[in-house]
């Protein structure tokens, strides 16, 4: 099943955009989840590093994981809300993710949250590290979560408590 | 009776855009909108636009038509809002049209028409029940005036507008049930799809639905589950309590003024619907009349933004007017619609318009 039969993207879709071991030991990185040819560039745009590129509008954004340094000015420009960064070298127990997040309230640094997978199921908990909603995110909060470092891959969305 | 060189009817991101270019050009541009608010749709798109930078990407819909009025109004542009055009006479080429409860007429050299969409209904029992409502209306009430409408929802439709209207009732508080397709397939983009699975909310795709219920207003909803080939599948029915059902199922083109104007339509499924036979420019079968938008065939806004650029351009040419920089503009504005329509995504659209386009009429 593919992200265009369930709206989830599948393994092999993911490992197309997930970056290589290596470099994910070597601390913070992109991973955009972008599966289709639809017009749009910004995440290009957003990108100081030349770590994304997208030849034509409509090609999938190409990244270079090794030139993308995690800086995460690109997560609250994808219209799509579709990339993170990942930092698998956050802890020896725990990787923080960052995801975009548009609903309100906001969640305050140091709530602990439930975290959610690409289904929106619960698989465990996670800490709000920081919450960055800058007047250039237009509206577009990023989120810093510490999560179990095997869940690094599977949270993508929270759900705040009370 | 009033003349004008240019007259633009509707005022959303292609009319706003045409009126934007053709007075730029040159051309005095008077914009006729019925709202008492211009921007069409883009006042009710709370999210960040797809495109690249010169399609005002990753801007929200909503803030567009201000961006695009501070540059409006650097030109002499007459703007009527709360104004309903009510036809168009060809044998005089003058526009009807409604303001303050008064009737009046205008003759431009060249009208530019602008009119968007209309949503198509699903027919199913007592699809007429209070709580039942079109996606159009539910994001007015949302996000124009600030109002819920519903407690507990179920969406038909995974195309964009569906996927992308489900989101925003989350965000006002609503809990989305569901989404449902009739097709095998999600249309909308996955980017969308994947971002209100994970919030929790199931996509049913083959699956429609067969009726609702409720004495006064809806209380719950009867699905049904569809082979590929979109025939019922008896047995598998399901009820679903929900006080909103959303119908999202598309747009067809809204044409009226063309059918009016003697413009030579055809029906092209992958446009939406009938919609006029117009050259690269833009220009319907009738020499003066141009068209742009989602009226010339359901597209992305982004496309509506360029196709209103290449008709005010090419509707001012006509005229005479030229600042100097018409050939750049026109380049420029027929390059960034065959880079927006030269993925995938836009196949069924490329098929389409290639039904609809004219030889070149224009010199």
């Amino acid at each position: 099943m593919t992200l265009i039969k369930t709206g989830v993207p599948s393994r092999n879709e993911l490992m197309t955009v997930t970056p290589s071991r290596e470099r994910l030991e070597k601390g913070p990185v992109v991973i955009v989840e972008c599966f289709q040819e639809i017009p749009c560039n910004p995440c290009e745009t957003a990108c100081k590093q030349g770590a994304i590129v997208v030849p034509n509008m409509n090609d999938i954004p190409r990244v270079d994981h090794e030139l993308c340094n995690g800086c995460s000015l690109c997560i609250s420009k994808c219209p799509g809300l579709a990339v993170f960064v990942v930092d698998e070298t956050y802890s020896s127990s725990e990787a923080l993710v960052k995801i975009p997040y548009e609903l309100l309230p906001l969640p305050q640094e140091g709530d602990t949250v439930t975290a959610l997978d690409r289904e929106g199921e619960a698989i465990g908990e996670a800490r709000v590290l920081k919450v960055q909603d800058r007047k250039q995110q237009d509206r577009t909060a990023v989120i810093s979560l510490a999560v179990a470092k095997d869940f690094s891959m599977k949270v993508r969305n929270i759900k705040t408590r009370g | 009776m009033k003349k004008r060189e240019i007259a633009v009817i509707g005022g959303g991101p292609a009319g706003l855009m045409a009126a934007l270019y053709a007075s730029r050009m040159g051309a005095a541009v008077t914009l006729l909108e019925r709202h008492y608010n211009p921007g069409g749709q883009l006042v009710k798109q709370t999210h960040k636009f797809f495109g690249s930078q010169k399609q005002y990407a990753a801007t929200r819909g909503i803030d567009i038509p201000q961006n695009l009025l501070k540059e409006i109004e650097q030109q002499e542009v007459e703007i009527l809002l709360d104004t309903n055009v009510l036809g168009y006479y060809p044998d005089d080429g003058v526009i009807g049209y409604e303001k303050d409860e008064k009737f009046h007429t205008l003759k431009p050299d060249r009208l530019i028409v602008a009119t968007g969409a209309t949503e198509n209904v699903l027919p199913f029992t007592n699809n007429d029940l209070p709580g039942i409502y079109g996606a159009g209306a539910v994001q007015t009430l949302m996000n124009e005036y600030g109002i819920v409408p519903g407690k507990k929802a179920l969406m038909v439709g995974a195309g964009n507008i569906g996927l992308i209207i489900s989101y925003q009732l989350m965000q006002a508080g609503v809990e989305v049930e569901g989404i449902i397709v009739r097709g095998p397939i999600i249309r909308g983009y996955g980017v969308h799809a994947a971002k209100v699975r994970r919030m929790g909310v199931p996509i049913n795709t083959c699956c429609t639905v067969k009726s609702a219920h409720g004495s006064t207003c809806l209380e719950k909803v009867t699905t049904i589950n569809l082979t590929e080939n979109r025939e019922t599948i008896p047995g598998t029915e399901r009820e679903i309590h929900v006080d909103l059902l959303c119908i999202a199922t598309g747009l067809s083109p809204l044409t009226e003024l063309l059918w009016q104007a003697g413009c030579q339509m055809e029906y092209v499924a992958e446009l939406g619907g009938h919609v006029s036979l117009r050259d690269k420019n833009m220009r319907t079968s009738q020499e003066s009349i141009f068209v742009a938008g989602d009226a010339s065939g359901i597209e992305e806004a982004s496309m509506a933004m360029v196709e209103g650029m290449l008709a005010g351009l090419c509707a001012a040419k006509d005229l005479g007017y030229d600042d100097g920089r018409f050939k750049e503009l026109y380049n420029d504005a027929i390059m960034q619609l065959s880079e927006l329509r030269s993925g995938s995504d836009s196949e069924k659209v490329r098929k389409g318009l290639k039904e609809c386009t004219l030889k070149e009429v224009t010199s």
